[in-house]
């Protein structure tokens, strides 16, 4: 019954569905760009635009993590405390045990994974909602940091170190111009080759104009990112490390059986099980992947700040990766959203942080104005779902 | 050439089956039909393996065989498209088809063999949807049930059994899904087809199978059957 009725709304479903992708998120950008551009001429400054590149790598890291459990319509609110837990640990390591600074690293994230491992196994074996199981890990892995950090509370990274030197760390001008060219290059040759073999195996492919504009707005947007960050002290490392999570996620949630498989749960876990996928192992690795992520976010975060303190991965770091994800077109229902979401969500959010604090606004005026920002983009997620029959 | 024979199955104090006999024949439309109750779904859960029989025996081509799990259901040629589709609303007409068995180098999809395939098989079962891209939420209820039928043929099966394939659709996508179904006898597979609908039954079946309260409750050829007959053998009235 419900099929017939549903069946006149569809010119109207489609009109709202046609994927409007990224194209709000994109609006919004520039809304906040020319708002606060007119409202303070230091906002779009080359200085300013590359503390707003440093600023997003850690949050936009673990926003990444916390994309990959709502993309199966679960929730992870321990993303904060792990990435503090994990840069303690990996400070405790490097600074009072004297490790080598990339094994106390791998050894903070793989103490995520047992995390990761934990929480997944208390969700799918447990039957606990990944609501409370994370919220538990929101309390008791921050109380872990605060036992951990013990009275001192703070630690400081050695300024020469590597991993304080990282978040300094910056791509002159050739070489930036030379991983612009590179990723162009990249996904020209994957798009090319991609056609070819389409047009071999009788396929319909994508017009060549419209390949060429997408290929024009890349090279555009990554030549202004270059130009602009360049002009200043050039293209910190930091930024590279996020993007090149970022690129790597997407490619893995499109490309392989895993990240199919991943849209499968999140979209019909009944119908994923029947179709003879493992969703005890997705899940777990979900979770195991978002703590992964939070973690190296945290570390990032550490790095900056050249830290450690009872504050990492507290106060509104948590709520600010999720604001991130779910501004960037993730869906909370599960099943939608890519790991752009993460890097255009933390944008938008570091932006209006960025220029609200160069403006001296009080942080509870930020607050509500990414509070509004956060309800808009949910309010258009949902709007774009209505009429979807479910 | 499926064949159940002695079939029985009890849930508790239930005997939801009681020798119940079935013949599945290459290149046939079987309808089993029946009243609520009458153990129509039971006996498609002991052929797709979603439960064991207590009793009876099943053969394919005039072996014993065992169906003990979905999965060996799946290997010995059976395949179910269950009433709720199981499709997944958020993936496109390609992801559903070959979800679970997708095409792969390593772990890496290889989507246009998929897309390939996808349009070959939906083309020769003359399945029209205008763009097989989009997600299968934006689909018609008919298109739907359609690529859950022809999600059921990706692993070349042998016999394909339809729960209740036209309960949610409209006069007209209840016509394509009817052609589609001849399509598969066509195909010479063998199809069991569970309906409420008489109508669509006599439309599209070659024979029928009635079960009343967990028994065979009489065979027709559906071609040579009158309608009071076959209601009569559901309702267990005289005829």
């Amino acid at each position: 019954m419900t099929t017939t009725l549903v069946k006149p709304l569809q010119p109207l479903r489609a009109a709202t569905r046609t994927d409007l992708g990224a194209w709000p998120v994109v609006g919004g950008l520039i809304l906040i760009a020319v708002v606060f551009g007119s409202l303070n001429e230091h906002f779009l400054s080359a200085e300013n635009l590359t503390n707003l590149a440093l600023q997003m790598a850690a949050t936009g890291t673990i926003s990444l993590g916390i994309i990959m459990v709502i993309l199966l319509g679960e929730i992870d609110l321990s993303a904060g405390s792990v990435s503090g837990l994990c840069a303690v640990v990996m400070t405790i390591l490097y600074v009072r045990h004297d490790w080598n600074p990339l094994v106390a690293v791998a050894a903070a994230l793989g103490c995520a994974v047992l995390v990761g491992l934990l929480h997944g196994w208390m969700f799918t074996k447990l039957r606990m909602p990944s609501f409370v199981v994370t919220l538990a890990g929101l309390i008791g892995w921050q109380g872990l940091m605060l036992y951990l950090l013990g009275r001192g509370g703070t630690i400081n990274l050695p300024f020469e170190g590597l991993l304080a030197r990282l978040s300094d760390t910056w791509l002159p001008a050739w070489a930036g111009w030379l991983v612009a060219a590179l990723i162009v290059a990249g996904w020209s040759a994957g798009t090319l080759v991609n056609r070819r073999l389409r047009r071999a195996a009788d396929l319909p492919v994508t017009s060549g104009l419209w390949l060429a504009l997408r290929l024009a707005g890349l090279a555009g947007v990554l030549a202004v990112v270059v130009l602009v960050l360049s002009a200043d002290r050039g293209v910190p490392m930091l930024l590279v490390i996020f993007g090149t999570l970022v690129v790597c996620l997407d490619l893995t949630l499109r490309h392989t059986v895993f990240g199919r498989h991943m849209y499968a749960v999140g979209g019909n876990a009944e119908a994923a099980r029947r179709a003879g996928i493992n969703i005890t192992r997705i899940r777990v690795l979900a979770f195991v992947a978002g703590s992964t992520l939070a973690a190296f976010g945290g570390i990032l975060a550490a790095s900056r700040l050249a830290a450690v303190n009872q504050s990492s991965g507290g106060s509104d770091t948590l709520l600010m990766a999720i604001a991130a994800a779910v501004i960037g077109g993730t869906s909370l229902f599960g099943g939608r959203g890519r790991a752009y979401a993460a890097l255009l969500g933390i944008l938008v959010i570091q932006s209006i942080t960025n220029g609200m604090l160069l403006l001296n606004v009080d942080s509870s005026v930020r607050y509500m104005v990414t509070a509004a920002v956060l309800a808009v983009a949910v309010a258009i997620d949902s709007l774009a779902r209505r009429g979807q029959p479910r | 050439m499926l064949a159940a024979s002695n079939i029985s199955k009890r849930y508790g104090a239930v005997q939801a089956l009681d020798g119940v006999s079935l013949d599945l024949p290459d290149g046939e439309v079987v309808a089993l039909v029946g009243d609520n109750g009458a153990g129509k779904s039971t006996l498609v859960k002991v052929l797709s393996g979603v439960v064991t029989a207590d009793d009876g025996m099943i053969e394919q081509d005039g072996r014993p065989v065992r169906i003990a799990s979905p999965h060996e259901a799946q290997q010995l040629g059976v395949s179910t498209v269950h009433q709720d589709l199981a499709l997944c609303e958020n993936l496109d007409v390609v992801g559903n088809l070959f979800l679970g068995a997708e095409r792969r180098r390593w772990t890496v999809l290889n989507h246009i063999r998929m897309e390939r395939s996808a349009r070959d098989l939906l083309s020769s079962l003359d399945v029209r949807i205008r763009d097989i891209r989009v997600p299968v939420a934006m689909l018609s209820g008919g298109q739907r049930q359609s690529v859950a039928i022809a999600r059921a043929l990706i692993g070349e099966p042998r016999v394909v059994i339809l729960d209740e394939p036209t309960a949610a659709l409209g006069v007209e996508q209840t016509a394509q899904v009817l052609d589609l179904i001849r399509r598969l006898r066509d195909r010479g597979l063998a199809v069991l087809v569970i309906s409420h609908n008489l109508a669509d039954v006599r439309a599209v079946s070659d024979r029928i199978v009635v079960l009343r309260l967990g028994r065979n409750a009489g065979e027709f050829s559906t071609a040579e059957s009158t309608p009071e007959a076959v209601v009569a053998a559901i309702t267990g009235g005289a005829a």
